[in-house]
């Protein structure tokens, strides 16, 4: 164990960490994504597909959220740790500051992103995962919680709006870095003449910001409308016993 | 004081494998009982540092640089000499000797260049198993290329920074052995006085650049590896820190010196553009093989290049020596360049340069192979001057580069002081008058490497040293002697800065002890330099004190040493009445203004030894023989 | 041309140290940087003032002495330059340069424009070598090396330990320079037996020293006078992840044959 202990010590170590932890985020967020995209399909599809996440893997959904919060927990640890040293590798600063001639934006902010990252996905899981907000304890005609109603709902709201988008840009830049970078950080790419091209992080920021920030636009401006969800209910009352032998399991 | 160089007897293939038989071995267990101070870090120092180290002894290294890695060896670009014949071409130990030998015109000691040549084959094992990156072929084996005075491809290279690549190699090396303990590198200070006690060197007095501190480190052995003095001629193609104050101390001790004046003035360098210039740059000797040098015919012609038509355009190297033509060796080619300048033809602002043209070759082989050969040097040409050389021709002017002079060693490279050591340029060498192109870093390395560390536990082996107290009157007087010299030039407060007495001195050793040299101007130097000594201690300016670092009193410790120096050299350059390698001396050349060797009077070492400020040096003589080279003309033409 | 220069002055290590502004009066465009220097030095020496103190020796660009932030740039604007090498032309009549030392933690400053770079010294001597005692080396074509392999191993050998990859470093990490050292040496076969050993401890000693992690700025390339790329730092990640995994390979003594 030893061995790990000094792993984790090392700012290489340290890195790997944070390489390997982002990158299970990369995977969850881009499964997520879409997932949510389901919303253009209809209510009934995004329910079933929560109604899936709840009920049809209910255990096995502890273990992922288990593994996501770990993920979390070790990358924001990490993050602050290796923030902290960096901060004071360098006591005194420039008064010109540095130059910036490699140095992209998104890494430069990298660490404000994530902070912003942190208070929106707490805020988020507060918001439609444990709806501590009123107004999001719809049940649809399946029993299970109305996804497509709370999502409405979150995006009829300027200001949810408003934060989501905002968020969004802070993860598609923190993903144009940050995937381009955990890739170096496992020492997982090939030297080349222009090491700091990145064709693949920009592909997975801009489709990952793109399927992300659609939703609460398109509901914003209206494209996607509330459904007679009850309707969906009078036809097909047969499922409601159907998550009994689930909950049973 | 007798110059005897105690060489073994035998052939001299087997000279130094049955020296080294014969030598005494120390008992490991002993070793490390042993303390062996190494003053300097370059090639010559770090690789006797880090093998004696190796070996078990208990090495202390010193440097001025903030770091061992940056030893002015770093700056060498063009490659090492080694007979390995790897091409076929007929190459061999023997062949390397011979090349040297005559390279030097005969005034170097056969003994130490044929071991130089057998050692010349281990270091290049040495440095590829240290790994150092040598160019290599597509097969995956070591490339050569020719250099300077060959006509066989001997010459080991890594890019443009074979110097970089060795020293990095030796300092690695030294690095591992400070890991292990057997090291301790103690760099950012500058050795001020040599400690001898009964006789023998045991330690050496140091200024603690970062505190000013002045303290003595006592030892069994000294080893001096502080390189060369051009930095006399204060514009060379040396670092600004290279110096002579370790072996000029030395010699204030009872070292003898040899040969002070054999320099080597390098003929392709850039110009000085200006009075602010404060080092020059050289241009690989490489570049003579497709450019052509020339200057205007007209005197003061100041027309751009491109106008000068060809008739009105003087090729005199290939008009002096039709069949080197350009390739003509160093000093020749050097020579001829002051010549014409001194007629006033000389190109570009100051007048003190001449075109090496590439138009032709251009013409002939097309840019675009001119740049496949030298494009790196046409870059960093360009960066310096701002000219294009592809288009505008390059100008060029001889440098001070190497001195072949220096402390006088036996075969076992140690003083004339017991126990006082001495290796790579800082030694008199084994270059004669005249070193060949990547001859240095292969000497250096076979001193540190090889011989250095067998010599050494020779002499630890057969003498019984007493110790000595820390508190010894003699290293408490060089403590004393070093002080009060700090003292001194802190206590001046004149008002003419250290840098414009360095630049003077270099002038006057540049126009009457360089390129070429004659009685009249020698004995003018002899005049004008203790004159401006005089002046350096009436009225320098040193500001601050000598609590934190100064860097202004570095130079001026080192200039006071300088200005003694010059005095030497042009000493010995007036009483050297022939012509050899780089000493020339214009009353004697042949008709066609060939070197002209006198080797019924001179062919022998000068050693010169201190007697005391204000008396002349006495000299002594080391005659040589030469009985496997035999004494013969060079001849270019 | 005339120029305002702000230079940091610091009398000592442990001196507080300031801004003081010095006009360079008729500079040459063909003056070096580090000329321009020895210029307004001379002028304060005849005033009987204090140099400004900045570290230089060969003035080539090879030993890595020299290196100061020019306008908040390692080295100045001019590409691949160390500042020895950096000429007046790269500036224009009336320009105010600021310039300042090195800043690191692990890089105390000594005077001025002078810091201690003795940490590189500690990260090579932790591993920066191949063990090859003296003697007994094997003849240096007896190991074939592919002339690709060497001349990568040469780019990042180039390397001259000037530390403007750390002054340049939004995070003042050394990673650029210890890579540089670990790629060298990985890419030879003589280095083989000690890789990852070498990777582990240099990394070790590289954090001991002080300095930050790497964040993939990528600064440190663009500071760096011999260009060598951040994938060397890639390849040091990967080197340092191997070492982790594998056990350490006790390899010493195997080294001293090749
Ligand atoms: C530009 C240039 C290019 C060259 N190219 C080649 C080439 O291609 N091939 C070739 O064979 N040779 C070449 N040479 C010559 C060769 O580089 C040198 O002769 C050789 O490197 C000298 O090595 P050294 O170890 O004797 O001394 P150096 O490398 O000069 O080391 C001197 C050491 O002594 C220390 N020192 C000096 N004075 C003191 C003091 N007072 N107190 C404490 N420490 C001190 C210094 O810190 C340094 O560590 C070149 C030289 C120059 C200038
Ligand atoms: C516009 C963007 C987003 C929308 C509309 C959205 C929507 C939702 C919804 C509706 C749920 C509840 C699903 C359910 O409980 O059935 C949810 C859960 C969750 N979301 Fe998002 N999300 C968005 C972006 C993100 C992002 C960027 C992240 C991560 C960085 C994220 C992380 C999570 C997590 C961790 C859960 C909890 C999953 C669980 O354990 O049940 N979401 N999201
Ligand atoms: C939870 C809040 C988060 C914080 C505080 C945070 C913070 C950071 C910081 C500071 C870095 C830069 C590390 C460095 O200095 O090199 C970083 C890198 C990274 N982050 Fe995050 N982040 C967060 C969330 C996320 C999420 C949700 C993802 C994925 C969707 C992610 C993926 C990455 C990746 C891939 C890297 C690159 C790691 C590397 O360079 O090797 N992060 N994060
Ligand atoms: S990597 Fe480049 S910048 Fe860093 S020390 Fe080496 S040469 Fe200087
Ligand atoms: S700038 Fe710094 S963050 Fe990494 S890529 Fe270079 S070391
Ligand atoms: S002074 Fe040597 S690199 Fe600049």
């Amino acid at each position: 164990m030893g061995f790990l202990g000094n792993f984790w010590r090392s700012t290489i170590g340290k890195k790997i960490v944070m390489a390997a932890t982002g990158l299970i985020g990369v995977g969850f967020v881009i499964v997520h994504m879409v997932g949510n995209l389901q919303v253009f399909e209809s209510a009934e599809k995004i329910n079933a597909y929560g109604r899936f996440l709840h009920h049809t893997i209910g255990t096995e959904l502890w273990i992922v959220r288990a593994v996501l919060l770990l993920a979390v927990i070790l990358h924001v640890v990490a993050a602050v740790q290796l923030t902290r040293r960096a901060q004071l590798a360098r006591p005194v600063g420039y008064k010109r500051g540095t130059q910036r001639e490699a140095s992209t934006f998104a890494s430069r902010t990298i660490r404000w992103g994530g902070l912003l990252l942190l208070v929106f996905i707490v805020l988020h899981i507060l918001h439609f995962t444990v709806r501590a907000f009123p107004g999001y304890d719809r049940v649809d005609a399946a029993g299970t919680v109305d996804v497509y109603a709370n999502i409405i709902t979150a995006f009829r709201n300027p200001w949810w709006t408003l934060f989501y988008v905002v968020a969004m840009i802070a993860l598609g830049l923190h993903l144009y870095h940050g995937f381009w970078s955990s890739v170096r950080t496992l020492g997982a790419s090939r030297p080349s003449r222009h090491p700091l091209r990145r064709p693949l992080a920009i592909a997975i920021a801009v489709i990952v910001w793109a399927g992300f920030t659609i939703v609460p636009v398109a509901v914003f401006l209206g494209f996607v409308r509330p459904e007679p969800t009850t309707a969906a209910a009078a036809t097909a009352p047969a499922p409601v016993p159907a998550p009994a032998p689930a909950v049973a399991r | 004081m007798e110059l005897n160089a105690r060489i073994p007897s035998g052939p001299i293939e087997q000279k130094w494998d049955k020296h080294r038989f014969d030598m005494k071995l120390v008992n490991p267990a002993n070793k490390r009982k042993y303390h062996v101070i190494v003053v300097g870090s370059g090639l010559a120092g770090a690789s006797a540092a880090a093998t004696l180290s190796e070996l078990g002894y208990n090495v202390t290294c010193f440097c001025y640089q903030d770091s061992p890695r940056r030893a002015h060896s770093i700056a060498a670009q063009g490659g090492i000499n080694a007979a390995k014949n790897y091409h076929n071409d007929g190459d061999s130990v023997y062949r390397l000797f011979y090349d040297t030998v005559k390279g030097g015109d005969f005034r170097a000691r056969e003994a130490n260049v044929y071991r130089l040549a057998q050692n010349s084959l281990n270091i290049i094992d040495q440095a590829v198993a240290q790994g150092v990156p040598f160019a290599r072929e597509y097969g995956g084996l070591l490339d050569n290329r020719s250099f300077g005075g060959a006509q066989v491809s001997r010459t080991f290279y890594a890019r443009g920074q074979t110097g970089q690549q060795l020293l990095l190699g030796a300092y690695q090396a030294l690095e591992k052995e400070v890991a292990r303990g057997g090291v301790t590198m103690i760099p950012r200070t500058d050795m001020l006085e040599l400690i001898v006690i009964d006789g023998r060197a045991r330690g050496i007095v140091v200024r603690d650049q970062l505190t000013g501190e002045i303290r003595s480190h006592l030892a069994d052995v000294v080893v001096l590896a502080t390189g060369g003095y051009s930095n006399v001629f204060y514009l060379s193609t040396n670092a600004k820190g290279c110096n002579t104050t370790a072996i000029w101390r030395a010699y204030r001790k009872g070292a003898a010196f040899a040969n002070p004046c054999y320099t080597q003035i390098h003929p392709t360098c850039i110009p000085v553009s200006g009075e602010y210039q404060s080092k020059l740059t050289l241009m690989s000797e490489s570049l003579r093989n497709d450019g052509r040098v020339w200057v205007p015919k007209r005197q003061g012609d100041r027309r751009p290049p491109n106008q000068i038509p060809d008739d009105e355009r003087d090729y005199y190297l290939e008009r002096k020596y039709p069949s080197f033509g350009n390739l003509s060796p160093r000093d020749i080619a050097s020579r001829a360049a002051k010549q014409v300048c001194d007629e006033g033809r000389g190109v570009g602002e100051t007048g003190r340069g001449v075109y090496l043209d590439f138009r032709d070759a251009i013409q002939r082989l097309g840019a675009a192979k001119i740049s496949e050969r030298y494009g790196n040097l046409f870059e960093m040409y360009e960066r310096i001057t701002d000219e294009n050389p592809y288009k505008v021709p390059m100008r060029i002017y001889p440098a001070p580069h190497y001195t072949m002079g220096g402390l006088w060693v036996d075969y076992d490279l140690m003083s004339t002081i017991p126990g006082l050591f001495v290796a790579g340029e800082a030694n008199f060498s084994d270059h004669g008058a005249n070193r060949l192109g990547a001859s240095a870093l292969m000497q250096g390395l076979s001193d540190g490497y090889f011989i250095i560390p067998a010599t050494v536990s020779n002499y630890l082996g057969s003498h019984k040293l007493t110790p000595v107290a820390t508190d010894a009157g003699e290293a408490r007087a060089a403590e004393v002697e070093a002080a009060e010299r700090v003292k001194r030039l802190l206590s001046v407060k004149g008002k003419r800065t250290v840098a414009s007495f360095h630049r003077q001195l270099g002038e006057i050793m540049w126009e009457k002890c360089g390129m070429a040299r004659n009685a009249a101007g020698l004995r003018e130097a002899l005049q004008e330099i203790p004159a401006l000594r005089e002046e350096f201690w009436a009225c320098v300016q040193v500001p601050g004190g000598n609590e934190t670092m100064n860097q202004t009193l570095e130079h001026a410790l080192r200039v006071a040493d300088f200005l003694e120096l010059g005095e030497l050299m042009c000493l010995d350059a007036l009483h050297r009445e022939e012509s050899c390698g780089g000493h020339f001396r214009e009353e004697y050349q042949t008709p066609d203004g060939e070197a002209l060797r006198d080797d019924e009077r001179f062919a022998y070492v000068a050693g010169w030894e201190f007697t005391g400020d204000g008396t002349a040096p006495a000299l002594h003589k080391e005659p040589l023989e030469f009985e496997y080279v035999h004494l013969a003309q060079r001849s270019y033409k | 041309m005339n120029l305002t220069l702000h230079v940091w002055r610091q009398p000592g290590p442990k001196a507080t140290g300031g801004f003081e502004t010095y006009q360079a009066t008729n500079v040459s465009p063909d003056m070096s940087f580090l000329e321009m220097l020895d210029v307004v030095n001379e002028g304060l020496i005849e005033k009987g003032q204090m140099p400004i103190a900045f570290d230089h020796d060969c003035r080539e660009g090879i030993c890595g002495s020299c290196g100061m932030m020019i306008n908040g740039v390692a080295h100045g604007p001019m590409h691949g330059t160390a500042t020895c090498q950096l000429h007046m032309r790269s500036f224009k009549d009336g320009d105010v340069i600021w310039i300042e030392p090195w800043r690191s933690r692990a890089f105390p400053i000594v005077r001025d424009l002078c810091v201690n770079r003795g940490a590189f010294d500690r990260i090579i001597a932790a591993g920066g070598y191949i063990s090859a005692y003296t003697g007994g080396a094997a003849d240096a074509n007896a190991i074939l090396i592919p002339k690709n392999d060497v001349d990568a191993a040469m780019d990042a050998a180039a390397c001259i330990g000037c530390g403007a990859c750390v002054a340049a470093c939004p995070n003042g990490s050394a990673s650029l320079f210890t890579a540089a050292k670990i790629s060298h040496l990985g890419l030879l076969p003589q280095g083989q037996p000690e890789r990852f050993r070498r990777a582990a401890s240099m990394v070790a000693q590289m954090d001991e020293e002080g300095f930050g992690h790497c964040t993939f700025h990528g600064e440190c390339q663009e500071a760096c006078p011999k260009e060598i790329s951040i994938d060397t730092i890639v390849r040091m990640n990967r080197d340092y992840l191997r070492a982790t995994m594998t056990p350490p390979v006790e390899a010493g003594n195997a080294a001293g044959a090749g």
